[in-house]
């Protein structure tokens, strides 16, 4: 119960931020959308910084460490610190001229300007789209799973139940994410990725210490991880090839292209934020991802023999066995700001559908400024709603457990066993299964909208 | 200082791929492995580094640009 009260705790806080912000807001589309590109040096980087912040940083990178040792932190991490601020260095500061001498609150306005070509930004729009509404829908899966989870208590027959439901979780979570990007626009979504970004930090530091002093001191454990010849190679990078190593120096130029992270380049009121941004970012990431990585391979000495897939919740395992019950509820909070990451997503959407679609096809210029900012509000309810409300009986949904790649070329790719026809036993035997939508009944779909938009039934139906 | 900026980003990029410890399992202080020693500091280096470019190299032009026209009612919209 304690646990579920404090992450209900950090929702509340959180709503209030966004309310904070609305207060604090103007009725115009460049204060809601970009806060009118005002936002100061230390706010502008932790947002920064905590919206390319996910799960995979604390939970994956441990996981990972778990399996392949300490070079996931020069893989991943160590690369992205140097590649990244460069980037923003020398694309993200130009994006920000631009958009502030020609008025860009998107990607989608620079490229149409760049090319002179009205159908690449709406064909961008629609795949970015396509692109974003799944992170979004699995965020509110993801809420209503955590916090089922950490609001399970047994019963006295000694049944697992639950204060809050998978159901009510997911509407909780969307309800809060929903509130404070409606209320608090660009704004409110840059001051809950601050506040998500210091709890990360601050989580990460306690847990550490709490960690280490449970377990008797790091060195005992490095010592025991150095004498066994099974786990001795964690400590160097003989499980990373090379070649894979610099490869994974390519991969942070993916970073700016991002919609929300390019987005966000355009909130900085001087081009003056950049630099502490830059500057900051590499120790950010540092202050991050070391302890993660290093917990990881600690891990490897105290639970000895998980099988790939399972290695990725080491870090809350260690938790939860060497840190009292307040230090969960804390974890189930780093771990719900985990899953709103999506707040950015949702923002960045919305802010390209009424630039890049209202705006751009005459709404703005027809109904005015105000109108155009309730339309981003109407768009980030509809969003949210439909990600929690999708009919399911208009879907065909399989299960199947699932998994998702942490290494390798392929990292990121979600893969899905929907067959389980495996003759013997592996990394995917006794996952869990989850629901995945397979089909989509296109014409109950549409002869849906047509009711609900028009108020009658479709005459196809 | 462009050229030599240049060529000190070049080498800290390439001192990412530090390849003579890839087996090494020292532990420094006692606790922390070599290899992610290293990189800790690799990360103070990236600091540094982008101070560097901070200090010498701010396109400080774009500011200037930034203000020589003013958006365009906010829109932001082609003209194409």
């Amino acid at each position: 119960m304690i646990p579920a009260l404090i992450v209900f705790a950090y929702l509340t806080i959180v709503v209030y931020i966004g309310i904070f912000a609305f207060r604090r807001g103007k009725e115009s589309g460049e204060d809601y959308f970009l806060a009118s590109r005002a936002l100061g040096p230390y706010v502008f980087l932790l947002s920064l910084f905590g919206t390319n912040m996910t799960a995979f940083a604390i939970l994956g990178s441990s996981g990972l460490a778990y399996s392949r040792g300490i070079g996931v932190y020069g893989l991943m991490a160590s690369s992205s610190g140097i590649v990244i601020p460069l980037t923003i260095f020398f694309i993200g500061t130009r994006l920000w001229a631009l958009g502030k001498r020609l008025g860009h609150m998107t990607q989608v306005q620079f490229l149409r300007d760049r090319w002179e070509c009205d159908g690449i930004g709406t064909f961008l729009f629609a795949i970015t789209a396509a692109m974003l509404v799944p992170y979004i829908i699995i965020g509110v899966m993801g809420g209503g799973a955590t916090l089922e989870a950490i609001s399970a208590y047994q019963d006295s027959d000694g049944n697992i139940r639950h204060w809050v439901s998978y159901e009510v979780g997911g509407a909780v979570v969307a309800l809060v994410v929903m509130s404070y990007v409606f209320f608090g626009g660009m704004r409110g979504t840059a001051w809950v990725n601050t506040f998500q970004t210091l709890l990360f930090l601050c989580f990460g530091t306690i847990a550490f210490i709490l960690i280490a002093r449970s377990i008797g001191g790091f060195d005992q454990v490095m010592n025991q991880l150095a004498a066994n010849p099974r786990t001795a190679p964690l400590l160097s990078r003989e499980r990373i090839p090379m070649e894979e190593f610099f490869s994974y120096m390519f991969i942070p130029l993916s970073a700016i292209m991002f919609p929300h992270i390019s987005i966000m380049c355009l909130t900085a009121k001087r081009i003056g934020h950049f630099r502490k941004t830059v500057i900051f970012y590499p120790l950010c990431i540092a202050a991050i991802w070391v302890p993660s990585v290093y917990l990881g391979v600690v891990a490897a000495s105290q639970f000895p023999g998980l099988r790939p897939g399972e290695s990725d919740d080491v870090i809350i395992r260690l938790l939860m066995e060497h840190t009292p019950t307040l230090i969960a509820g804390i974890l189930g909070a780093g771990i719900m700001a985990c899953v709103m990451a999506s707040d950015s997503q949702i923002l960045a959407l919305c802010t390209m559908f009424t630039e890049d679609i209202f705006a751009h096809y005459g709404g703005k210029e027809r109904f005015g400024d105000r109108a155009q900012v309730w339309t981003g509000r109407a768009f980030v309810v509809i969003v949210t709603v439909i990600a929690y409300l999708i009919d399911p009986t208009l879907y065909t949904v399989e299960y199947g457990p699932i998994r998702v790649v942490t290494e390798g070329i392929a990292m990121g790719l979600t893969l899905w066993d929907r067959c389980g026809k495996w003759r013997r036993p592996n990394a995917w035997t006794g996952r869990p299964a989850v629901g995945v939508c397979t089909r989509v009944d296109a014409p109950r779909v549409l002869a849906l909208f047509h009711e609900r938009i028009v108020g009658e039934r479709s005459p196809t139906q | 200082m462009k050229a030599f900026l240049t060529v000190w980003v070049i080498l800290v990029l390439a001192l990412h791929q530090d390849c003579w410890l890839w087996t090494d399992k020292t532990l420094v202080f006692g606790f922390l492995p070599i290899g992610l020693a290293y990189h800790v500091g690799y990360s103070c280096l990236a600091a540094v580094t982008m101070a560097m470019l901070v200090r010498w190299a701010w396109p400080s032009h774009l500011e200037e640009a930034a203000q020589q026209r003013p958006s365009r009612d906010g829109t932001g919209r082609s003209s194409g």
